[in-house]
């Protein structure tokens, strides 16, 4: 009992915390906190607003997955964004320079993807383990690289073909447009089932069918292979582990490529959505997404419900703006404050579960020795 | 006399244990006090509390007479009391002089160091107390003995004159030990007032004047040295008949299990730490490896362990050559591994019990196979471990920081054990350990030698080494310099080799 309302009181109480701060901040700039929330809370009733948080929760979600791994091996893997960037670029440009059958076509851009990514991130562990390169350091110089350099100037080169007398504009912008068959259909016949009508503009991606796939994949990896556990334990103590057979370099290479993999998907939601990479993809997913993890605990439920929060207040910025009842930008505050309240939050429970721990085991010493 | 320290009543409590129970404790002036106890008895809380670092709940504390509280270390060292950590806490890269005078330079006009002075100040209180030191000398250099000098000198410079001398001998050979007695006793001459904690009860009996024995955070009793046994000693610390790390009859067979040929490891600048190491251990034999701390015994543990590469030479097991497979081969052929600092090489600290159970042993029966962990045979194993080592915790979820360093120290060899090894390494298989969690471990490495194993044991316990071994080896310098019968070897023998005294001093013992 006492360690259900524990485990509960983290939470609950990161949750209060961040109210009671952002109200204060609210008011602070001469909002009504309550007008606030109250226009927030509304607009996500709306089933078309539930459907933007899901399909902003998945990028997110994947992208919380993609830097957990990492973080489980106290590995920083700040690159998610320019892995899963420049993997959705080439995706979408493979995927639409080839035609096969819908599976294949689907797999082979899932493929590509995962490739790059992997490829990407698992440069930095390649530097890492042969010179020694810090790998905070690299993604973020590998960020760059992707970003500013590559994305830039394959977007101008991989543009579509234009046609006659056509000239570059929003509409046409970005890569060869890929066939149909080489798209993930979305899946808002099946959420229809339960929600009623859903608007034909505002389909529910596929790709969260995947990111639950990946969270499931992931829980299993960590928690029942071999390969999660050593991975964990080299996160915890890497002397331990490498004294306990765990092959230190290989598993750096490794988890930097899984991580950059799962990277790789992260962009493929927009990417289906549209049928193509374009220049102006939505950024900012992947520290999104180191936000989530730290959020989230790398756990995979905790992941996915700091997903979903995240996802709500970003998707809550725009009807601030549309109602005038605060600054967008609180949204932003916000997820910074209730991140600093689950740290706070978790830390103290942390202490007090210590201590409980500390108690029982003396008892049980004392119960020894009395034996 | 007048007294220079009185605790009254002193109780410290920390969440679930009480470290201190009541302790009383008087020390008079210009005595050498040892406080004794087994580990966990308070001794190094009380001693925490002393110096300032750590506020006791209940009790008073008494200076020279006055009454007392320090809210920290600096407090205590302007009433005249300084401490030596067991861990020495020395910059490697300055001099004697530079550590000794950092924190409390002597500043000239526009904040440059007034090292002249530093010096001379420094070179009179040296030899007021009888200690010599080279004071341009770097601390990198220092042998541990040396660096012992440097702390002690570091607390006398500060006006320090009641010292607190935590475990000083636990890092140190017999002939540093000696010194080091000699150097307490000087002090004592000079005025000084000593406390000192030890485990070791031949070395209480021989330097202190007064004795104070602990047991679970209350003071058993306080007592003059003269008359006391070391046997009366230990009883009163465990409240029990002291083990003697006796090994029975031979059990050794002629199956080779490890055999080491013409080993070598190289440092990180290609030159060797250890070379010409040739080995045997048969099944049912325990060969101890005896030598100062850093003459080599690590770079062999970990050539063997797998974690260091051998540079030359050929390291076997049951005839099978490992001398290139990786650890986890290793360990999946029955290496077993005790390494000498648990907290580093053994644990996961922050991870439950099970899963400390498991590592090293993941990718093998019942923890798991290659692919995949098997949760509930760990967990059953884990259950059996807890049974048969006698861990002591409340359930195998706890974290393993949560369990006491003996307990922890039961679960590592527990994991290693029931793994069936072929081949054990344990190093320091007891250090730190409560005497009646070293007499278990004792206990189950002399069971598995009886079962077949083969064990290289590495320790700085002569006693265990001695109690233990049917071979012992003396490493010097990174080659083996001495092997010896443990029959017919007394400690100081022992000591002798490792100090490369060899052949003379055992024949001037």
């Amino acid at each position: 009992m006492r360690k259900v309302l524990m485990t509960l009181a983290a939470p609950v109480g990161a949750l209060i915390l961040t109210l009671a701060i952002s109200s204060l901040a609210l008011w602070v700039f001469g909002s009504n906190p309550f007008a606030a929330y109250g226009d927030m809370v509304g607009h996500a009733a709306k089933l078309e607003t539930q459907v933007d948080i899901w399909n902003r929760a998945t990028p997110l979600y994947l992208s919380a997955i993609a830097a957990s791994i990492g973080f489980r091996m106290n590995l920083f893997n700040i690159g998610v964004e320019g892995q899963y960037l420049i993997a959705a670029l080439v995706a979408a440009q493979v995927g639409g320079l080839v035609s096969l059958p819908q599976v294949l076509h689907i797999a082979v851009v899932f493929l590509v993807a995962m490739a790059v990514g992997g490829a990407w991130a698992g440069l930095a562990g390649l530097l890492n383990v042969t010179r020694g390169v810090n790998v905070v350091i690299s993604t973020i110089m590998l960020n760059f690289i992707a970003v500013s350099g590559f994305m830039a100037w394959w977007v101008q080169a991989w543009q579509a073909d234009l046609r006659e007398g056509e000239t570059l504009s929003s509409t046409n912008l970005g890569t060869t447009p890929i066939e149909d068959s080489g798209v993930l259909p979305d899946i808002t016949g099946w959420v229809e089932v339960f929600t009623g009508d859903i608007r034909e503009n505002n389909p529910v991606s596929g790709m969260l069918v995947v990111a639950l796939l990946v969270g499931i994949g992931y829980y299993v990896l960590l928690n029942r292979t071999t390969f999660g556990f050593d991975l964990r334990s080299s996160g915890m103590n890497p002397f331990a582990a490498r004294a306990g057979g765990v092959p230190p370099k290989r598993m750096i290479i490794m988890a930097m490529i899984l991580s950059g993999a799962i990277a790789g998907l992260i962009g493929l939601v927009e990417v289906f959505e549209i049928s193509k990479f374009r220049p102006n993809q939505i950024q900012g997913l992947g520290f999104g997404g180191i936000a989530v993890a730290l959020l989230g605990r790398n756990s995979p439920v905790g992941m996915a419900f700091a997903a979903l929060l995240f996802a709500f207040l970003d998707i809550s910025s725009g009807i601030l703006q549309q109602t005038g009842t605060a600054s967008q930008e609180i949204v932003k505050i916000m997820q910074g404050i209730v991140l600093l309240a689950a740290v706070v939050a978790y830390e103290v429970a942390r202490r007090f579960r210590e201590r409980d721990e500390a108690r029982e085991t003396a008892e049980a010493l004392a119960e020894g020795v009395a034996k | 006399m007048a007294t220079a320290i009185e605790l009254e009543g002193i109780t410290k409590r920390f969440p679930g244990v009480i470290a201190n129970d009541n302790v009383n404790l008087t020390v008079e002036k210009g005595e050498i006090h040892a406080i004794c106890g087994e580990n966990g008895a308070g001794k190094s809380t009380l001693m925490k509390i002393l110096y300032g670092m750590q506020a006791a709940d209940e009790g008073t504390m008494k200076v020279h007479g006055e009454l007392v509280e320090f809210a920290s270390p600096i407090d205590a060292i302007e009433r005249g009391i300084g401490m030596v950590h067991q861990h020495f806490m020395l910059a490697d890269n300055l001099t004697v002089l530079e550590n000794v005078i950092l924190g409390a330079e002597p500043i000239m006009s526009g904040g440059r160091i007034d090292f002249s002075s530093a010096t001379e100040r420094l070179t009179t209180v040296a030899n007021e107390y009888g200690l010599n030191v080279d004071v341009n000398e770097l601390v990198e250099t220092l042998e541990v003995g040396q660096r012992q000098r440097v702390e002690i000198i570091k607390v006398l410079y500060r006006g320090a004159d009641i010292l607190i001398l935590d475990e000083p001998t636990a890092v140190l050979v017999p002939q540093e030990v000696e010194a080091l007695f000699e150097n307490m006793r000087e002090l004592k001459a000079a005025g000084a007032t000593i406390l000192f904690i030890d485990h070791k009860l031949d070395e209480v009996l021989e330097i202190s004047d007064s004795i104070t024995v602990l047991r679970r955070g209350k003071t058993i009793a306080t007592m003059p040295n003269e008359g006391v046994t070391a046997h009366d000693l230990a009883e009163l610390m465990v409240g029990s008949e002291l083990p003697t790390p006796e090994t029975s009859k031979s059990t050794v067979t002629d199956q080779v299990a490890l055999e080491i040929h013409d080993l070598a490891v190289l440092d990180q600048d290609r030159r060797p730490v250890i070379e010409n190491i040739n080995l045997k251990i048969h099944k049912g034999e325990i060969v101890g490896i005896a030598g100062v701390e850093g003459n080599g015994q690590g770079e062999l543990v970990d050539a063997i362990i797998g974690t260091a590469k051998a540079a030359v030479g050929t390291i076997n097991l049951l005839g099978q050559d490992i001398t290139d497979a990786s650890v986890r081969h290793r360990r999946e052929s029955g290496v077993g591994y005790v390494p000498e600092d648990r907290h580093h090489e053994g644990l996961l600290l922050g991870s439950p019990l099970w899963e400390n159970a498991a590592l090293g042993h993941q990718t093998q029966a019942p923890y798991g196979t290659r692919w995949f962990i098997n949760r509930a045979g760990a967990r059953q194993q884990t259950e059996l471990i807890r049974e048969q080592f006698d861990v002591r915790t409340p359930n195998i979820d706890v974290s393993a920081h949560a369990l006491s360093g003996g307990n922890q120290q039961k679960l590592i060899i527990g994991r290693e054990l029931t793994a069936n090894p072929t081949l054990l390494i344990a190093a320091h298989p007891t250090r730190g350990i409560d005497v009646g969690a070293q007499a278990a471990v004792w206990d189950q490495l002399r069971e598995a030698r009886a079962d077949g194993l083969a064990t290289l044991l590495v320790s700085a316990d002569l006693d265990e080494l001695i109690g233990l071994s049917d071979v012992l080896i003396v490493m010097l310098r990174g080659v083996f310099v001495a092997r010896l019968d443990p029959a017919d070897v007394t400690p100081r023998d022992l000591g002798a080799y490792m100090t490369g005294a060899a052949t003379q001093v055992q024949g001037a013992a």
